[in-house]
């Protein structure tokens, strides 16, 4: 287990540092200077702004200095917002995109598993169609689709949650976090279907049953296990795409996030910002993988035994 | 699934001379909601493709003094602030839609099929390191990567395709190179082998064309995702651009005035919907008849 872990988060740096020297240099390589749309400013207080940005280095130097930088934490002043560090203003988002996708996992896992272990129960039958059917529009109707159709039937028409903003007042968390959750309820849905089929016709189910188990406890403490191991690692992958539709989502409820900091970034062409915000969140979803890999090795042996071949 | 499954092996067992094709497309047919799904796609396929000799009005006509109207006789599914047709601007829009999900999903699949069955048929050290190299890209945040690659370079068409098409091949070349790994074992692949082939003769003449099974499941699977992929950047305004129009492009207008006209973000969404519904109904199916195992992640 040990060797795994210790094997796993080694194979991590690389990525992580692959990503930060790709993404850095494709920045670079951006046509036009950050600076090549304000009016014409003097030569002097354009070399002094090019020396604040370090932009008179030479790209290596530049990169370099960056990683350093990188290890302390810092990641260089933002090119939109003037006197804003760039790693003050992806904290400043954290905590808000955070709990929208804590809220949003809750809600997928929860109605995902439910519905799928309801449907796996009684396959091919109503009971098993509904759910499944209601989980296909789920994985067909993007976020950006559902959110602004939940605004419309319950901020606009019923009037009944607020359209937009984030902890004003209470409500306004309800719609972004299904809008977010609903596709991924839909996957983990058709996972924990298809997972708890598998394990139920095992032998070790027949075995409780033929133990005289009452059912319910068949179900919950035999087969829930097995059956559920493939949510388990779609977790990592999961969490990695709700930090991205939390992009959409952001956008549509005008949540301050960090998905928002980012989309205002790439248009406002804020290079440093562009630059920390997809080292950061790169990072963020390496290490998530790492994890959801960890405890999905964790709870299924066979996984650690295949790495040691 | 495990009916259907012995049903398959006697099927098989029974020497009636059909061959693989004919068995699946027989499966195929007796799956109802795939078949819809197919008849779904020929027909928004055909529309499409015809557009501009169908389509009701021009794509830029606009009729001002109209505005935004309901839908009616003359505007089955109502018109935009500027008075422009919203059926004929869904249908142009489609052909956009369709367009980057059939070439993205190609340059997907040209990529995925190649390596992985390079990856496959090398063995060893060679595969070993492609793989690795597929993992580690798994394992990186590809919206994030597209978004940057559209600010850098500018959001033109050919570089949308690419973009896309670059992020969906992990999977397919995953899938292509598992199935070659085993197709290498095969008693034809040796003669091919001693007969003196080029390897890439053979993967190109004997591997891939056995491996195909999986790999047109993959790619009606990958043709949504793609589509829903485009759909959401030019919804963030960072896909199609205006003039051109698209699905997603028609949602994100349609959701700045859904207050007043709820119809110019319904029916688009509506048409996106039920589109990637139909492909994803018609994988699922393919899915089934073709009777492919392995799992999608």
């Amino acid at each position: 287990m040990w060797r795994f872990i210790g094997f796993r988060t080694l194979q991590s740096i690389p990525v992580i540092l692959a990503v930060i020297t790709v993404t850095f240099f494709l920045v670079r390589a951006a046509p036009g200077g950050p600076f090549s749309n304000e009016k014409a400013v003097s030569p002097q207080v354009q070399a002094a702004l090019e020396a604040q940005y370090r932009l008179d280095q030479p790209p290596m130097q530049q990169y370099v200095s960056y990683l350093v930088d990188l290890v302390s934490g810092d990641m260089g002043p933002s090119f939109y917002y003037p006197g804003r560090r760039v790693d003050e203003l992806i904290l400043q988002g954290l905590p808000i995109t955070a709990e929208l996708g804590l809220y949003a996992l809750i809600i997928a896992v929860l109605i995902g598993t439910v519905s799928g272990i309801f449907a796996a129960l009684r396959p091919n039958t109503l009971q098993d169609y509904v759910p499944m059917s209601i989980a296909m529009v789920g994985i067909c109707m993007p976020s950006f689709l559902l959110g602004p159709t939940l605004v419309l039937v319950f901020g606009i028409w019923l009037d009944w949650l607020p359209v937009s903003g984030w902890g004003a007042g209470p409500g306004d968390k309800i719609l972004p976090s299904i809008t977010l959750g609903a596709m991924y309820a839909a996957y983990i849905a058709r996972l924990s279907r298809s997972g708890m089929l598998e394990v139920m016709t095992q032998d070790y189910l027949r075995t409780a049953r033929a133990k005289g188990l009452p059912e319910h406890i068949v179900i919950l403490k035999h087969a829930l296990r097995g059956g559920l191991l493939p949510v388990v690692s779609y977790l990592g992958p999961a969490f990695a795409a709700l930090l991205s539709g939390s992009f959409v989502v952001e956008t549509i409820f005008q949540i301050p996030g960090l998905g928002r900091f980012y989309i205002q970034a790439a248009f406002n062409r804020d290079y440093t910002m562009i630059l920390g915000t997809t080292v950061f969140l790169s990072t963020l979803i390496v290490v998530f993988n790492l994890l959801s890999d960890i405890i999905a090795a964790w709870l299924n042996p066979r996984l650690r035994y295949q790495f040691r071949k | 699934m495990t009916q259907n499954s012995t049903i398959t092996s006697l099927d098989n067992a029974v020497p009636k001379g059909t061959s693989l094709w004919d068995d699946a497309l027989h499966r195929l047919r007796k799956n109802r909601l795939a078949m819809v799904g197919l008849i779904y796609l020929v027909f928004i396929l055909v529309i499409c493709l015809l557009t501009p000799w169908i389509a009701p009005y021009g794509y830029e006509e606009q009729n001002l003094r109209l505005g935004a109207s309901a839908p009616s006789a003359e505007h089955w599914l109502g018109t935009d602030t500027f008075g422009r047709d919203l059926l004929t601007r869904i249908l142009y829009g489609g052909r956009v839609s369709l367009l980057v999900g059939f070439i993205a999903t190609s340059v997907a699949l040209v990529i995925g099929v190649t390596y992985g069955a390079i990856a496959g048929y090398a063995g060893g050290k060679v595969d070993n390191i492609l793989m690795r190299l597929v993992d580690i890209l798994y394992a990186l945040p590809f919206m994030i990567f597209i978004i940057l690659l559209m600010v850098v370079f500018g959001r033109n068409l050919f570089l949308l395709f690419l973009a896309i098409g670059a992020v969906e091949w992990l999977v397919m070349a995953r899938i292509v190179r598992g199935q070659v790994q085993s197709l290498r074992q095969q008693e034809y692949v040796e003669a091919a082998m001693s007969l003196g082939l080029s390897p890439a003769a053979i993967i190109f003449r004997h591997l891939i064309p056995n491996a195909l099974g999986p790999v047109i499941v993959y790619t009606t699977l990958t043709i949504p995702n793609v589509m829903l992929l485009e759909a959401f950047l030019s919804f963030l305004g960072l896909g199609i651009q205006p003039p051109e129009s698209s699905w997603g492009l028609l949602i994100s207008y349609g959701v700045e005035t859904m207050e007043e006209y709820p119809w110019l973000l319904i029916y688009p969404g509506l048409a996106l919907t039920l589109t990637l519904f139909a492909l994803n109904f018609l994988g699922d199916g393919l899915r089934d008849a073709l009777d492919v195992k392995a799992s999608k992640d």
